[in-house]
């Protein structure tokens, strides 16, 4: 890790231990925008790492901004910093000058895209999509729809949408936004490949939703291994008893597993698209939650069950976060497919990445 | 509270070439017929032609000096050839013991006198060594050990008995824990050494323990009145344990506690993709996701360990998940492939899943048990 890098990690941690409270968490699932947390990480240059000056961004590169959002993952920060960094990478790509703007962006496989029609004056567009994180309070959306010329990419201003209110399992905004034939005159409208675009989607919003997990499962790995020490029953704190240390070992090794594989992930990212071990990390990410949430509840018992307790903004997003962007048996079923190429005895170079000859390519 | 912080490592680009070597190495055995692959093989394919052609080649020993007969090389490299020889289910047992803890015993505790002699032997595939922990009523509780040396001119006199010993049979010497002390009950860990025993020594008796499956690997050695020489004591005199000790992070992290049934995970994804059975591939994915992630915490440990960091508990954490993975690529293996494994089957499938089977409850047993490792990892994290 770069010495750059642990200055952005404690820098970070300051400003999520100031602003991303339980308070601010709370407030957040009740509607509150959390704007102070958002102003600072615009300030600090936070929601446009990896993007270059010229372009308006901080630098940096992307092992930088997944340090920041695996943080923001940990402290559940309630604010679209994995929307806002995919959405400015994508138009950073397409050569954009990126803003400060709170931007969100949507994957949606559905078969009924937006459409978009050009007029003199604008676009109308045309259409809904579900679940779109943090809708409400975001100011452009960034979504692949169909015009007449084919696929496009659009940046759209959210002033032109209903949003229908809605929430995923940890009380995150997740909206419907609805365009009723809107005529919008400041949408900009990239050509794009339909499939190409929507796997960059698709696999950089799984790499986000992975390292935020990564962050998470640690803050309940803490949190349970505190607790443990500082509660006592039968005369004993509980970490005393050996049905309670296995559950930390079990809570230990899925926390260690999952950081391995999206820290990994983040590193394939780093050097090419990475598009296989986003996958593999996605599915070990994924299950890590599962196994490892039960566990931290079953050791914080009653209180951990409680509103009052923070458990909770971890667990309910780690429920949540591992049903956004593909579960297990949406990336096993991709892995499948690049399994099913493979030679004979081909499978250990592909865990290994060396073939005889050349590099095992998939995807 | 200790934090579980693993590396990612990026593997050189030269170990590329050494891999590729490896792999030729390993198809041209085949071919000659020197080895069918075996689940397992780091413990019971037992060679010693296979050991000596990898010493010849400069793979075992690999990171020892080279004035010892090592190789000078890195972990990773080490790393590289044993994941090799493991995925490709080769006879690799013979030496494995030496080449993984003994050598590096020495090394590190060892005389001038003692390197010169054992690691030349050692890398060179010709001398192979047993470790003498476990005894009938020191299991898990390896202080409770009794077998004792007593001080007599110019060496030690050994009696009592060891237990479970894998390959004492064939090995030649012993690394045994033993108490040069009587027990003090306020430090258990205080009074033992590590002698190292040559095992055609007077007094010395081998009893084979079969395993389940029938296969000869398991031993009980008695000492009676077994002399000792003064040179073979590793180490100081009552700091047996520590010593011991400081091996089990390179035992616990290395690719043997994840690869023990890879030749089956390689055999049934031949014969899925042969059958295009996507389904059947989606379950097999599941498991190349953690067999993934697993090699890249073990390599993460292994760079580490060399850099001198300790790393008992994220070491003993790989081990616990890595064994529960083996075993669990045999149960997943039997509900894909409708079956009915055998270890005299002429099918490779059917073979590779019966001594799947048949040996995984060892997994999570050597090398310290799921409940002792656990143990350890609970208590690291709370300090």
């Amino acid at each position: 890790m770069s010495e750059m890098q642990e200055m952005i990690i404690d820098s970070t941690i300051k400003i999520m231990e100031k602003f991303s409270t339980k308070e601010v968490v709370n407030e957040a699932e009740q509607g509150q925008w959390a704007a102070e947390l958002w102003n600072v990480l615009v300030e600090y240059g936070m929601t446009s790492v990896a993007i270059p000056e010229e372009l308006g961004g901080s630098d940096g590169d992307y092992a930088d901004a997944f340090s920041i959002l695996r943080l923001a993952g940990k402290y559940s920060a309630p604010v679209p910093l994995a929307e806002t960094f995919l959405a400015n990478w994508l138009l950073s790509e397409l050569g954009e000058y990126v803003t400060t703007e709170i931007m969100t962006i949507s994957y949606s496989n559905n078969s009924n895209p937006l459409q978009f029609v050009k007029e003199d004056s604008g676009w109308i567009v045309m259409g809904k999509v579900k679940n779109v994180p943090w809708a409400r309070f975001a100011e452009k959306l960034l979504i692949q729809g169909e015009a007449e010329e084919g696929s496009i990419l659009a940046l759209i201003n959210l002033k032109h949408a209903n949003i229908v209110k809605g929430h995923n399992l940890a009380g995150e905004a997740r909206d419907e936004v609805v365009f009723n034939q809107v005529l919008m005159d400041d949408c900009k409208i990239f050509s794009v490949n339909s499939n190409q675009m929507a796997d960059k989607i698709y696999y950089g919003g799984a790499l986000t939703r992975a390292i935020m997990m990564a962050g998470a499962l640690e803050n309940i790995f803490e949190l349970t291994v505190n607790y443990a020490s500082e509660r006592s029953q039968f005369g004993r704190p509980i970490n005393r008893f050996q049905a309670v240390q296995h559950h930390l070992a079990l809570l230990a090794g899925e926390t260690a597993a999952a950081n391995m594989a999206a820290n990994c992930a983040v590193a394939a990212f780093q050097k090419a698209s990475g598009n296989k071990e986003i996958a593999l990390a996605k599915i070990r990410v994924n299950e890590a939650a599962g196994k490892a949430s039960p566990i931290a509840h079953q050791v914080l018992a009653a209180i951990g069950f409680t509103y009052e307790h923070t458990l909770h903004h971890s667990t309910r997003r780690l429920w949540a976060w591992r049903d956004e962007f593909g579960t297990e048996t949406d990336w096993e079923k991709i892995i499948a497919k690049d399994l099913l190429k493979l030679q004979q005895n081909q499978l250990w170079s592909l865990v290994t990445e060396v073939i005889n000859e050349e590099k095992v390519e998939i995807k | 509270m200790k934090t579980l912080k693993i590396p990612v490592v990026e593997l050189p680009k030269e170990t590329e070439i050494l891999r590729r070597e490896v792999r030729q190495f390993i198809k041209e055995e085949k071919e000659k017929g020197a080895f069918i692959p075996k689940s397992d093989c780091w413990l019971s394919a037992v060679s010693l032609e296979f050991s000596k052609k990898l010493g010849s080649r400069g793979w075992i020993g690999m990171t020892w000096p080279v004035r010892y007969g090592g190789g000078g090389r890195s972990a990773i490299e080490r790393y590289v050839v044993t994941e090799e020889l493991l995925a490709a289910g080769a006879p690799v047992a013979r030496h494995w013991i030496a080449d993984r803890q003994s050598g590096p015993l020495f090394l590190k505790f060892g005389t001038e006198e003692q390197k010169n002699f054992f690691l030349p032997r050692i890398a060179k595939g010709e001398c192979a060594f047993s470790i003498g922990l476990s005894e009938p009523d020191a299991g898990s509780d390896l202080a409770a050990i009794k077998t004792r040396a007593v001080k007599v001119e110019k060496g030690w006199v050994l009696n009592g008995s060891k237990t479970w010993t894998s390959g004492a049979h064939y090995a030649d010497y012993m690394i045994t824990l033993c108490r040069t002390c009587p027990q003090d009950s306020n430090n258990r860990h205080a009074g033992m050494s590590q002698l190292a025993v040559d095992l055609t020594s007077k007094g010395v008796t081998i009893r084979p323990i079969h395993l389940m499956t029938g296969e000869h690997h398991f031993n009980e050695v008695f000492f009676e009145d077994v002399f000792v020489p003064d040179e073979m004591v590793i180490g100081e005199v009552g700091n047996g344990w520590a010593q011991g000790m400081t091996e089990l992070a390179y035992e616990r992290s290395g690719p043997e506690r994840f690869l023990s049934t890879y030749p089956l995970l390689n055999e049934l994804t031949n014969r899925l993709i042969e059958d295009e059975d996507e389904e059947g591939l989606a379950k097999v994915s599941r498991l190349v996701s953690r067999l993934w992630t697993l090699r890249n915490m073990s390599l993460g440990i292994a760079q580490i360990l060399e850099q001198g960091v300790p790393s008992n508990i994220i070491a003993s954490l790989v081990k616990d998940i890595g064994t529960k993975f083996e075993q669990e690529i045999a149960e997943t293996a039997r509900l894909l492939v409708s079956v009915v494994p055998s270890i005299q089957s002429g099918s490779q499938l059917e073979r590779l899943m019966a001594e799947s089977i048949l040996h995984s409850p060892g997994f999570t047993l050597r090398g310290g048990t799921t409940e002792i490792l656990r143990g350890i990892v609970a208590k690291g994290v709370m300090q």
